[in-house]
């Protein structure tokens, strides 16, 4: 279960027309992983675990380093394993990244989430799934622009990252940042981490590193969670991550003017229904009529 | 058949039999549940309708299961009215004169078989949006895709299901809007809804609306009357 935290204001708040945000808004937050420092240790994963109460089922090993096989509703964060031969440093990279939630500043599951408040964001920037007012249709799923949501068939409700938001209500950091050996996993204030990140962007490119950045994806306004990679221009290289993210202008159109033309398309035609029977009048039948149905059988019984 | 029964004052003639009957209320009950379910999440300002179900998690886990009634239903409609369905010469000169049928003015209006041009186009479009409605709508389902998907050996990509959920919701408001021309009409034209209720229309409805029809089922009464063509 995943739960609304009090402590916060709320920034958004899905399928809620006239929403009003909190009046004071707090300091946006944000993770930073530096990709480049993680050495794939899967400990951030089992403090997920750990402080969530997560269990995934045990599977198969079928010969990849990812485990379980992709993320899963007891599975919010999983390191995805990618080998590159870089052609410029003739070298073989393992590229780490730990895969979960962006904590998009204009998340798209909120967008197309239709039940209200069952996604929220706050407004420290988390978007966090209200379990009790989920419906789990996995409107969600297509909202995403990173394949984040899963929906468990065990209680038929979406799971993600909380960017550990019960903590963090209580001033710690997420259990993933806490549980991380190398410090790959940074939290803090958005800024904080930006400032941290640029340091860190110029240590690589000092090493060679000349397209190393800071993955935070204007299409989405900005992550929550943000990566320093080795090679931002190739952000696909790790394990599919998208070079542009945006909502997906089929979830706009769907969630946006689709709304607006099937409402009044379905007014119109009422509309005309009633104005027509107002202009028209009922159709009828006379007793003409039954009497020349009565003559065409033969003369009546 | 046509006829009499014991205290009605005009000619009765059947148009539908009891499972016709039953067949287009299956139908028709679980369209107007489809629709209230769907409408709910297609709009924040209509999703208090899922309180009807006992709540948003049952009216979404409702909605696909009675859509597999909706098109199991519909396939027995198909099945025993797609013949009567099928367009003659006569429907586009009925569509021509569009005018005058919303005018009620069947006088200017060639006779018409058991469907008008209008009737055949409800049919033809409401059983091409089920089907679209019945795949779009897999697509759309966690549980159900998964099924599919298991059986058929096949992933659908979230684009797929972003553009079904796309399909899907203009469908709705496609079909939807058809079914309100459909009621209307059958409000509209009185004396059509006993079709429904009772399976019998009066011979002067059948005379005014649909007399090539008339004229067929009085001619097929065994050792009956001709009608004078
Ligand atoms: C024929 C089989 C059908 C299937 C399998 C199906 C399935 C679905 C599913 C899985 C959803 C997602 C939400 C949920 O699970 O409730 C949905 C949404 C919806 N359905 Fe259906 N459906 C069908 C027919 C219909 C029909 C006949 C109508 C209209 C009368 C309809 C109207 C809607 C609407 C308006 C939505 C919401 C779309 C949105 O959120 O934009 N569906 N359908
Ligand atoms: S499944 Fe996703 S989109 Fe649907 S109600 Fe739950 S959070 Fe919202
Ligand atoms: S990554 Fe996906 S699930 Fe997370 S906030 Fe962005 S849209 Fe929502």
């Amino acid at each position: 279960m995943s739960q609304l935290q009090p402590a916060f204001g709320l920034a958004k708040r899905s399928a809620t027309t006239g929403f009003v945000p909190a009046a004071k808004a707090e300091t946006p937050v944000a993770k930073m992983i530096d990709v480049s420092k993680c050495i794939g240790c899967k400990a951030c994963q089992v403090a997920c675990m750990e402080w969530n109460d997560l269990r995934q089922d045990i599977e198969e090993n079928v010969g990849v380093y990812e485990n379980p096989h992709d993320l899963t509703p007891n599975a919010w964060t999983l390191m995805r394993f990618s080998e590159w031969e870089n052609p410029e440093r003739g070298q073989l990279e393992w590229l780490i990244r730990k895969d979960g939630c962006m904590h998009c500043q204009d998340p798209g599951c909120l967008k197309a989430c239709p039940a209200p408040g069952a996604i929220v964001q706050y407004t420290n920037g988390i978007v966090d799934f209200i379990s009790a007012n989920c419906i789990g249709c996995g409107y969600c799923v297509k909202g995403c622009p990173f394949n984040i949501p899963r929906i468990s068939t065990a209680d038929n409700k979406a799971y993600k990252c909380t960017l550990c938001s019960d903590r963090v209500a209580v001033g710690q950091g997420p259990a993933c940042a806490k549980a991380c050996p190398t410090k790959a996993i940074t939290f803090g204030t958005k800024d904080d981490m930006k400032k941290l990140a640029a340091e860190r962007v110029a240590d690589l490119k000092d090493r060679g590193y000349s397209k190393a950045g800071l993955y935070d994806p204007p299409g989405v306004q900005g992550t929550h969670v943000m990566y320093v990679l080795h090679h931002l221009d190739k952000a696909p290289l790790y394990a599919g991550l998208p070079q542009n993210p945006r909502i997906s202008p089929l979830v706009e159109l769907w969630k946006g003017a689709g709304k607006y033309a099937g409402l009044a398309l379905l007014g119109i035609t009422a509309a005309f229904g009633v104005v027509h029977h107002l202009l028209a009048g009922a159709n009828r039948v006379t007793e003409e009529d039954e009497e020349n149905a009565e003559k065409l059988r033969g003369g009546g019984t | 058949m046509t006829g009499h029964k014991d205290g009605e004052a005009h000619l009765q003639v059947s148009r539908y039999s009891g499972s016709a009957r039953i067949n287009h209320w299956v139908v028709a009950i679980s369209f107007v549940l489809l629709m209230i379910s769907g409408l709910a999440l297609f709009h924040p300002s209509l999703y208090w309708m899922t309180g009807l179900f006992g709540g948003g998690p049952t009216a979404r886990w409702i909605h696909p299961w009675l859509g597999i009634v909706l098109l199991i239903g519909f396939l027995g409609l198909f099945v025993r009215f797609f013949v009567a369905n099928l367009p003659e010469r006569t429907d586009w000169v009925w569509l021509a004169r569009l005018r005058h049928v919303l005018a009620g003015r069947e006088e200017y209006l060639p006779e018409v078989g058991k469907y008008n041009a209008g009737q055949k186009f409800v049919f033809w479009a409401q059983a091409f949006l089920v089907l679209v409605m019945f795949v779009t709508g897999i697509g759309l389902w966690p549980a159900g895709l998964a099924y599919f998907e298991q059986l058929l050996g096949f992933k659908a990509t979230i684009d797929q299901r972003r553009l079904a959920a796309v399909i899907h919701a203009g469908a709705a408001v496609l079909t939807i809007a058809i079914w309100i021309i459909h009621v209307y009409a059958a409000i509209w034209v009185r004396g059509t809804i006993s079709a429904m209720t009772r399976g019998t229309v009066t011979g002067g409805w059948a005379w005014r609306h649909h007399r090539k029809w008339l004229r067929k089922e009085i001619g097929k009464e065994p050792g009956g009357p001709h009608p004078a063509e």
